[in-house]
């Protein structure tokens, strides 16, 4: 994918949810471009609506209106079924609190997505020493999450995420849970990605610390989206 | 083979409720088993009969005899190949707690019709030979310790005083399907005794056991038979063996029902059991589902995980319940010999232990992965953390 050529296009995007008899919206008339390459963060109070639009653009929620169109196929227009095959293949997620799978090592929290690849078991294999070895973790390949500390285990959800070479790669709050230097680490990884892999991340984040990572910052207050203007780097 | 890693790592994550998970399946096939073991045992002589004998009793009830003089018109009949005859003799060994079913039948033509019970030739011809001699089922020998040329008194209750016999044959059973508890002697011996003593009582049979040539004509020469003996003082009511075993069977036919309803009650308890222990997994590990299908894993995956868990916890407490029941059985069946005297776990309760864990398995997951596949997967994720 060119870089500056916009990977997610998103037009007059609404989206609400009803508690009861009441609709509360949470997105209003949402535009937005995302360049390929680019390093978004996301921010706004909580509640805000920035995660249900993450989430949007990953093909896990369904908007009420609007058009999103990510890596070139119009994901509103798709069946579950084919949304579940189309974030297999484009979307890497980061999450807060990791979401490794407890009885499975980092070498096989990592093989998972591969899984549905059809890939043999020594192509995986290769795959998933690339993919540690991006994030530095090939030494703990066997160890379970409960055996890594908070850090690693986030970098091991990064090898996860990138394992399959996605073109964009999605993260809620992905140091939200981790101590200063651990979260310094993962920024550092993040930015590696865009750098030197060329992938595109969207991150939702509350730290601006880590916001300042980012290529450019966009808040979200009461479902509407707002540029920073001092937030190009 | 990473979904059966998983299945199997799951299944051991709470190591202890899944070990009461397995106990408790394995406690409820092994007394299902054993019911189900019961429930055949009282079949047993229904199963054990042959299709080409027929019993003929009187037509008023079982406890009013039938003169012997009826034998000579019965092999009469067309269709009739062998007449044997007897009485239930209801004996007492030493105490009414040794209780085993002794009849006095005419034993050559009994032995003919019941080729079932094989004794060694030898044996047969001294106790043909013997008139106060007594042929008795191996189990009965072995657990009174019994050997040929023993003395044995028996109590008479329907025919009172003390009759002494002598042990010339132990029989064993074709299969194992065949009562190896029955203690047969000479009608003869009998009824010269009745002669003497009670004489009104004499030249009267219980029943007639009747040999024909073919299944197929069973029910013409019962009707025959029946027909021979109308009009007479004691009318005869002549019925294939299965049925006349089968009218036993319906007299106690309200408690087989009952233990029946209990074997499948047994299965039902430990259906909630296993639905509970399958429904806190899944809830614990929504968020765990939810990462699966964000990942691109479809509902079917999902729902393979949480089925493949069930199945393998009801599986495991199947196997262990199953071969359980075969030494349960063994030490209930030695208890309980005098009422159940075959007590085999068939293959038909393995195959029905093997359907009841699977059906608990299965029905057991069906809720939880409703629930895990249905869930949206923002919802299951924001249980995380």
């Amino acid at each position: 994918m060119q870089e500056n050529l916009p990977i997610v296009q998103i037009r007059n995007l609404f989206k609400s949810y009803s508690r009861g008899d009441q609709i509360i919206p949470v997105l209003q008339d949402i535009n937005l471009d995302i360049a390929g390459g680019e390093f978004l963060a996301l921010m706004g109070p909580s509640g805000s609506g920035k995660s249900t639009l993450l989430n949007l653009i990953a093909g896990i929620d369904k908007a009420d209106s609007g058009m999103i169109n990510v890596v070139g196929t119009d994901i509103a227009s798709l069946s579950e079924t084919e949304l579940a095959q189309w974030r297999a293949t484009n979307v890497g997620f980061i999450f807060q609190f990791y979401n490794l799978i407890p009885v499975l090592t980092a070498f096989e929290n990592v093989e998972l997505p591969l899984l549905l690849t059809g890939l043999s078991g020594k192509e995986r294999k290769s795959h998933v020493k690339t993919a540690l070895s991006i994030v530095n973790l090939t030494d703990r390949m066997d160890h379970y999450p409960g055996q890594l500390s908070g850090g690693q285990q986030q970098r091991v959800a990064i090898a996860r995420a990138v394992v399959t070479d996605p073109t964009i790669i999605v993260a809620d709050e992905p140091t939200g849970d981790l101590d200063r230097v651990s979260a310094e680490e993962i920024l550092e990884l993040m930015e590696r990605l865009v750098h030197e892999l060329g992938k595109t991340i969207i991150m939702v984040t509350h730290d601006p610390r880590a916001a300042k990572k980012a290529h450019l910052i966009k808040h979200l207050d009461k479902g509407v989206l707002n540029a920073d203007p001092q937030a190009h780097i | 083979m990473q979904i059966l890693k998983l299945i199997f790592k799951n299944a051991f994550r709470h190591k202890l409720r899944t070990f009461l998970t397995i106990s408790g399946i394995s406690i409820a096939i092994l007394a299902f088993g054993l019911l189900r073991t019961v429930v055949d045992s009282w079949y047993a002589g229904v199963k054990a009969s042959a299709a080409n004998r027929l019993v003929s009793r009187n037509a008023i009830s079982l406890v009013f005899p039938l003169p012997i003089s009826y034998k000579d018109k019965i092999r009469q009949i067309d269709g009739v190949t062998n007449v044997s005859y007897g009485n239930w003799f209801g004996g007492i060994y030493i105490d009414e707690k040794n209780f085993f079913a002794n009849f006095a039948v005419e034993p050559k033509s009994y032995l003919e019709l019941y080729p079932e019970y094989v004794l060694q030739p030898d044996q047969q011809a001294a106790f043909l030979r013997d008139r106060k001699g007594f042929v008795a089922g191996r189990k009965i020998a072995d657990k009174y310790n019994w050997k040929p040329g023993d003395t044995v008194i028996l109590k008479g209750t329907i025919f009172p005083g003390q009759w002494e016999f002598v042990l010339r044959a132990i029989y064993k059973g074709k299969t194992k399907s065949i009562d190896e508890t029955q203690f047969i002697f000479h009608w003869e011996y009998l009824n010269e005794t009745l002669k003497k003593t009670v004489a009104r009582r004499a030249d009267q049979v219980g029943f007639y056991m009747i040999g024909v040539k073919s299944p197929n004509i069973a029910p013409e020469v019962s009707r025959a038979i029946d027909k021979t003996f109308r009009n007479s003082l004691a009318e005869t009511l002549t019925e294939t063996e299965k049925a006349f075993q089968m009218s036993f069977i319906s007299m106690s036919e309200a408690i087989v029902v009952a233990i029946q309803l209990v074997s499948f009650v047994v299965i039902i308890i430990i259906m909630a059991v296993m639905a509970n222990t399958m429904a806190m997994s899944a809830r614990e590990r929504i968020g765990e589902y939810a990462v699966f299908k964000t990942l691109g894993f479809g509902g079917a995956y999902v729902a393979a995980l949480i089925f493949g868990e069930s199945l393998f916890i009801s599986s495991v407490g199947c196997v262990i319940g199953t071969i359980l029941t075969f030494p349960a059985a063994k030490a209930f069946g030695a208890m309980m010999s005098q009422f159940f005297p075959i007590f085999n776990v068939s293959v038909n309760t393995v195959y029905l232990d093997v359907a009841a864990s699977v059906i608990v398995g299965v029905i057991a997951a069906i809720i939880p992965t409703y629930r895990a596949a249905s869930i949206r997967i923002a919802d299951g994720l924001r249980r995380i953390g």
